[in-house]
């Protein structure tokens, strides 16, 4: 069984190890950089991406986190964490990691009182749509070769997306009580 | 791949889901874009937009209403991260003003000289959510049961003593752990002793805590106030003038925000409290009258 972590260092990560128990996997809190040895996958939850981006520089995540995806660790941002492993942002702040081949729009939909739930379809996940919580949420802007679009909004709006061992999505699947999402992401790990 | 129906905004999961990406943070007190930039770079959650710290609110006297609205605007240009601004308690046209300036979270506050003194806003009928404070559970319920999609401790706003924000937290706490461990038919007589919805109470019997997420605030000064407030069993931390009136609110703020990750690490919170300048000057409640006590303001 493939081993993950959910960064811990702020935001709503004990929803994201709810999910994990749940489908009675095997998760652990990250709190330092060292706690990322010997994890199959990392999950970065929602939480503000300015403070978590900041405090992961102070704990001195950064390099640690690269390495760790070079050695074949798989990582799933959600909202604040896709932002969090971003290329590039289009706002000015914070300095996104680097991880994936992936263009954001921070706040892309507005301020708090335009955020919404609604239904969408995702490639990777067969079956019911998916119900889908955005809150301040960004959207991808623009992506690379290697990566696949596996949800939009509207037309050219992408919400879900893929890249090898890495996944990026505007919404809070662990806000909701569907554990799809959760169980790709393990399967991810796991291969 | 399109979109199956049409988006609902100002649902109850928004509102509250926002609470919920707050958590493990600190949202700080300001009262200028300046302050505001600060808060954001020592990484603050969310800032709370108000024209006088609730310590200079207590020393100026009179009422105290919603901040300007032109220096609200200010502090939503100046940041990213969410503002907050505070109306006041029953005044659901200041909310209403608030809401069309594009803040993200309403807060109710009895630190603002009530409006109404019998009724809160109905909050359900906003699209912007509302945190509101509570000193029991039965008040907490109530600010729940009215659309409060998020709850803190009152403590004793710009006091610099968190001897209040102890005794609500550990008091709502507490009362959460009793109804956990009672049988299904004491829940009506409870919920009739609390003034609570009965619907609220049977679902903290179930769930075993609060259906929204509980910060402390009132009286947080330094890094390990901040800790003791997380450990206790609060979700993050509202520090007001805790930060902008201490010698070095930079490095103050700095040094709260890793403490409220870090709480439960003691060679951290030491590693962070070091060389940190002179907190707030702090106020003992004891010796307070009641009528100069914030927390006994709402109902």
């Amino acid at each position: 069984m493939p081993k993950i972590g959910v960064l811990a260092i702020q935001g709503d990560f004990l929803e994201h190890g709810k999910m994990l128990d749940a489908i009675s996997m095997d998760w652990q809190e990250v709190r330092l950089p060292d706690q990322l040895d010997g994890l199959d996958g990392l999950i970065i939850p929602g939480g503000e991406s300015t403070t978590i981006v900041q405090l992961m520089d102070i704990y001195g995540f950064r390099d640690t986190i690269k390495r760790r995806t070079r050695e074949g660790m798989a990582v799933w941002g959600t909202c604040a964490g896709m932002i969090v492993i971003a290329r590039k942002l289009l706002d000015k702040r914070p300095e996104p990691l680097g991880l994936m081949d992936i263009e954001v729009s921070r706040n892309a939909f507005g301020r708090q009182v335009d955020s919404f739930e609604t239904e969408i379809h995702v490639a990777s996940i067969p079956g019911d749509p998916v119900h889908a919580i955005f809150i301040r949420a960004p959207i991808v802007t623009n992506v690379g070769p290697e990566v696949e679009i596996i949800a939009e909004v509207e037309e050219g709006k992408p919400v879900a997306v893929r890249q090898d061992r890495l996944m990026a999505t505007s919404f809070h699947p662990e806000l909701t009580n569907d554990t799809r999402f959760h169980e790709l992401f393990c399967k991810l790990s796991g291969s | 791949m399109a979109i199956e129906t049409k988006p609902d905004t100002g649902t109850w999961t928004v509102k509250s889901g926002l609470a919920q990406m707050l958590k493990g943070g600190v949202i700080m007190d300001v009262v200028t874009p300046d302050q505001a930039k600060i808060a954001e770079d020592a990484g603050a959650v969310a800032v709370m937009a108000l024209e006088r710290v609730p310590s200079d609110i207590r020393k100026v006297g009179g009422v105290a209403r919603m901040s300007d609205p032109k220096m609200i605007a200010e502090i939503i240009e100046a940041v990213t991260i969410p503002v907050m601004a505070k109306a006041r308690i029953g005044h659901f046209v200041e909310a209403q003003v608030l809401e069309a300036l594009g803040v993200d979270y309403i807060d109710e506050s009895e630190v603002l000289t009530p409006a109404d003194e019998n009724n809160h806003i109905s909050k359900d009928e906003f699209k912007v959510p509302f945190v509101c404070g509570a000193r029991d559970l039965g008040e907490a319920l109530r600010r729940i049961g009215e659309g409060a999609a998020m709850i803190r401790t009152k403590g004793e706003a710009g006091s610099g003593n968190i001897v209040e924000a102890v005794r609500h937290a550990r008091k709502v706490l507490g009362q959460i752990n009793h109804i956990k461990s009672m049988e299904t038919d004491e829940l009506m007589a409870t919920a009739r002793d609390l003034k609570a919805p009965y619907e609220l109470v049977k679902g903290i019997h179930e769930s075993g805590e609060l259906p929204v997420v509980n910060f402390a605030a009132g009286g947080i000064s330094t890094p390990s106030d901040a800790a003791l407030m997380m450990q206790i069993g609060v979700d993050g931390v509202f520090v007001g003038s805790g930060i902008f009136k201490s010698e070095r609110p930079d490095i103050m703020a700095d040094a709260i925000v890793k403490a409220t990750t870090h709480f439960n690490d003691p060679h951290m919170l030491a590693e962070v409290s070091k060389g940190l300048g002179d907190a707030m000057p702090g106020l003992d409640i004891r010796s307070m009258p009641e009528s100069e006590q914030l927390a006994t303001r709402g109902w």
